[in-house]
């Protein structure tokens, strides 16, 4: 059962790991605007499509 | 939306829509920005959301400060002399159209290399490359369509430090650590006699004391030092046996291990420090577009054009010397006294004392600080500097330096004296009972006993109640600065209204007409005349006649400044202004009026009447039942006959106030022992807002104007002010019985301490289920009672 000292540290060993990703996530703003990039992801399209109405128009000149 | 609004902004467009590209515009304005996103292909910003704009604000020369090197600098948050870096500070930002059409200002000006906006904060982040634009140039871009920045004194004076994540970083630690720390725990819960378990329970053992130590060192020490800081001030405040509490865990349970008696306490240590600081956490509720701490450096510019020797000079507000010759354009705010010079002055006062409509200044009258031009142009020379102007001189007084010491005792800190003695008393006696009974479990019970004890659920009962209460009042619109607000506002038994602008509505002002009755043709022709008038007074008028102009302009049009117009339209001479200029007897001084001359008779004239808001009298009315009223007005009591049959009988009325008056009548009152709410809305009310207990500043957009306050109310929600009252209080019987329920749990928890019975076991399952049900109550009630709201 020595196997429980591995486990166990292992364990310990990602538990801290991903504490301390979310302490630094915290600590670079990541909490502090929830809102804005929740609709900023959604232009990301607009501006593709607004690319491509652009070459179309050139290509239909 | 109908046809006939505005493309841009939503605006009804009126009789003469501007049409360009095939759209209706309802100014030149709106069309301008449709231009400038048009020519840059940014339309896409109208297929977000319908109409999203604003209309622009003339800016012709508004920002040349901002060439000014020592501003630019102060203004920059970050500069290496090829990019540069500025946060502003956009009240206008309100949709998703503005995020898109503010991140992609690069298209529109290629010096902008990225601009961010943070949305609840209504902030944009803009860098940019010196070489080919400058921060004058961004700010008159983005003031161009329509997204002007609020830049004032506040950010002069350097930024404020970010903000506090220290409870985060400590809740954070209590949650790992508490989970983890159950995890661990658990084998030895079940009790099973095997082999592996009584090997390797000592490792369990000591990585739960390691990790425990962090809670107890970090994620606790808000708690010691409040308890020491309490006791040090001789209060018993509910820190002190919570301090008791987790300490007693920490030293009974690294006993316990170390000796190997048993497993210890950890795991309920980490699960109350867990819950003490989620309470905390959810407690903090913040609304970030909104400052509570707003002085008059908020609204005050942060430069001025000086003349100096007929060339125009931007000086920062702060180096105004007396005597200096100041220019002010149309649409800025006078920042310090002085006295008019020469051009045509119309100073809205709004700001200062909640009076929307301007004041007639003529050459060598007296300006004050804090008033907005309204009408081109004007010179004044200075005669206070900032600090000694008559408004700002009211920052002066002591209620503004003193820091927001926690003076008043709250409800929890109340009951905790009590608790606390009785607590000691019980552990004292039963040590006493146990050593003569059985000497071995003396330490074990008096441990036990003020581990139990250790207010938990007593603790979080109020910030989940007042946490929750202030989530459904900023929903609501009704902003508190914190909890402890809440406590306050029951607590309350007299409250002063100011008048203008609070009970008064300041957008709207009535006009009232009195003489003989005009024709329809004289009631065109003289909107015709107004037509042509920028006159601040004209404008209103013109818009309250709702005949319709004739076509034609009138002729022999003179206005003359200070007295009123003249002109003919359609062979009527018509004479309108002050009473001595088209000398009519006027019965009453204090009133703003138009009189009305048509073909040299006097017809007779329009006053200007305060509008009251919707449902002041029921406001009122059910007010005067619970609470002493006051209106506390700067005005002359021209209309306190009017008020007093409007409200009810015992209302006080108090009138001729000036803002230190105000203060001084509320530190009068409060020394005879009244608990005093405030609700103000100007300028003028912040140092009766600062002197009560709590004040409320009414605002009509709560983004951009508020005085320092405790709450900020949104003026077309004035009518629900009885209600968030009453809720405040219900509030109050709420936390008090679920402290009834937490002391429940406490005799549940004494009596197994008592006789020597506590394992960790039960001290695991009962401190969570009494925190949890505590929390679930107050969350449950609040939200029942709010339903009405």
């Amino acid at each position: 059962m020595e196997v429980v000292y591995i486990t166990i540290g292992v364990s310990i060993v990602v538990a801290v790991f991903f504490f301390i990703v979310f302490i630094k996530s915290v600590k670079s703003g990541q909490y502090e605007d929830t809102h804005t990039p929740a609709v900023r992801m959604l232009f990301d399209d607009e501006l593709v499509t607004e690319k491509k109405d652009k070459i179309k128009k050139v290509k239909s000149k | 939306m109908s046809q006939n609004n505005c493309y841009h902004c939503g605006a009804d467009c009126g009789k003469k829509p501007i049409e360009f590209d095939e759209r209706k515009f309802c100014c030149n304005g709106c069309k301008t920005v449709y231009e400038i996103l048009n020519a840059n292909e940014l339309t896409c910003y109208y297929d977000f959301e319908a109409s999203p704009g604003t209309i622009p604000s003339d800016i012709k020369g508004k920002y040349n400060y901002l060439e000014t090197p020592e501003i630019i600098e102060k203004l920059l948050e970050f500069d290496d002399g090829t990019t540069s870096v500025a946060e502003f500070y956009i009240p206008s930002i309100h949709c998703s159209s503005c995020i898109w059409v503010l991140e992609n200002l690069n298209k529109i000006n290629n010096g902008v290399t990225t601009s961010m906006v943070n949305f609840p904060k209504k902030t944009v982040r803009i860098t940019f490359k010196n070489s080919s634009t400058t921060l004058k140039d961004v700010v008159e871009l983005i003031t161009s369509i329509g997204y002007e920045p609020y830049i004032s004194l506040d950010d002069d004076e350097g930024r404020k430090s970010t903000v506090d994540k220290t409870l985060i970083y400590q809740v954070s630690i209590a949650a790992f650590s508490f989970g983890n720390i159950m995890l661990l725990s658990f084998p030895e819960y079940f009790q099973v006699d095997e082999f592996w378990l009584e090997k390797y329970k000592h490792l369990f053992r000591y990585l739960m004391f390691v990790m425990a130590i962090p809670v107890v060192f970090y994620s606790a020490k808000d708690y010691f030092i409040s308890a020491y800081k309490g006791l040090r001030h001789k209060i018993l405040n509910i820190d002190v046996p919570i301090a008791l509490g987790i300490s007693v865990l920490f030293i009974r349970s690294s006993i316990e291990i170390m000796l190997d008696i048993g497993s210890g306490f950890f795991d309920s240590l980490a699960g109350l420090v867990f819950f003490l600081l989620l309470g905390k956490f959810f407690q903090q509720k913040t609304y970030n577009f909104l400052s509570f701490e707003r002085d008059y450096k908020s609204y005050f510019p942060i430069a001025v054009t000086k003349i100096n020797k007929g060339k125009e000079v931007n000086i920062a507000v702060k180096d105004i010397q007396k005597g200096d010759r100041l220019l002010i354009r149309n649409e800025e705010l006078i920042p310090v006294d002085g006295i008019l010079i020469n051009g045509n002055a119309a100073i809205n006062y709004s700001f200062v004392t909640g009076e929307s409509l301007p004041v007639m200044k003529q050459s060598g009258d007296k300006l004050f600080a804090g008033g907005k031009q309204t009408s081109g142009a004007i010179e004044m020379e200075v005669i206070n500097t900032i600090a000694q102007s008559y408004l700002t001189q009211l920052w002066s007084n002591d209620v503004f330096s003193k820091n927001n010491e926690k003076t008043i005792k709250n409800i929890t800190d109340s009951i905790s004296k009590y608790f606390t003695i009785a607590i000691l008393l019980i552990a004292f006696f039963a040590g006493i009972f146990w050593y003569f009974y059985n000497p071995q479990m003396v330490f074990n019970v008096v441990t036990a006993v003020l581990i139990i004890a250790c207010p938990c659920a007593l603790a979080l009962s109020a910030p989940f109640s007042f946490g929750n209460i202030l989530r459904i009042f900023g929903y609501k619109k009704f902003y508190l600065r914190n909890a402890e607000t809440i406590e306050n506002i029951s607590k309350i038994d007299t409250i002063i209204f100011d008048k203008t602008g609070t009970i008064t509505s300041s957008d709207k002002a009535q006009l009232i007409y009195k003489g003989e009755d005009l024709t329809l043709k004289e009631l065109r022709a003289l909107k015709t005349v107004l037509r042509a008038s920028n006159h601040p007074l004209s404008r209103t008028l013109y818009d309250f006649l709702e005949d319709e102009p004739f076509e034609e302009s009138p002729i022999n049009f003179e206005e003359i400044l200070g007295k009123g117009i003249e002109a003919t339209v359609n062979n009527l001479t018509i004479k309108l202004g002050s009473s001595s200029f088209v000398n009519a007897i006027s019965e009453k001084t204090n009133e703003t009026s138009i009189h009305i001359k048509i073909n040299h008779k006097i017809k007779g004239s329009f006053t200007f009447k305060n509008s009251y808001r919707e449902g002041t009298k029921e406001v009122f009315e059910t007010l005067a039942k619970h609470y002493k009223l006051v209106i506390l007005s700067g005005d002359n009591d021209g209309e306190k006959p009017y008020l007093e049959t409007l409200l009810p009988k015992n209302t006080v009325f108090q009138f001729n106030q000036k803002p230190e008056n105000k203060l001084n009548f509320i530190k009068k009152l409060q020394e005879k022992g009244a608990h005093v709410m405030m609700i103000g809305d100007g300028l003028n009310d912040a140092g009766a807002l600062a002197q009560s207990n709590v004040g409320i500043a009414i605002s009509e957009d709560v983004n951009v104007f508020s005085p320092a306050c405790d709450a900020i109310l949104d003026a077309k929600l004035f009518n629900k002010l009885p209600k968030f009252l009453t809720l405040s209080k219900k509030t109050i019987s709420i936390i008090k019985a679920s402290f009834i329920l937490s002391f429940c749990y406490n005799l549940v928890g004494m009596s197994f301490a008592l006789t020597g019975m506590l394992t960790p076991i039960v001290a695991a399952i009962l401190m969570p289920l009494s925190s949890i049900t505590i929390v679930v109550f107050v969350t449950i009630l609040t939200n029942w009672v709010s339903k009405k709201l």
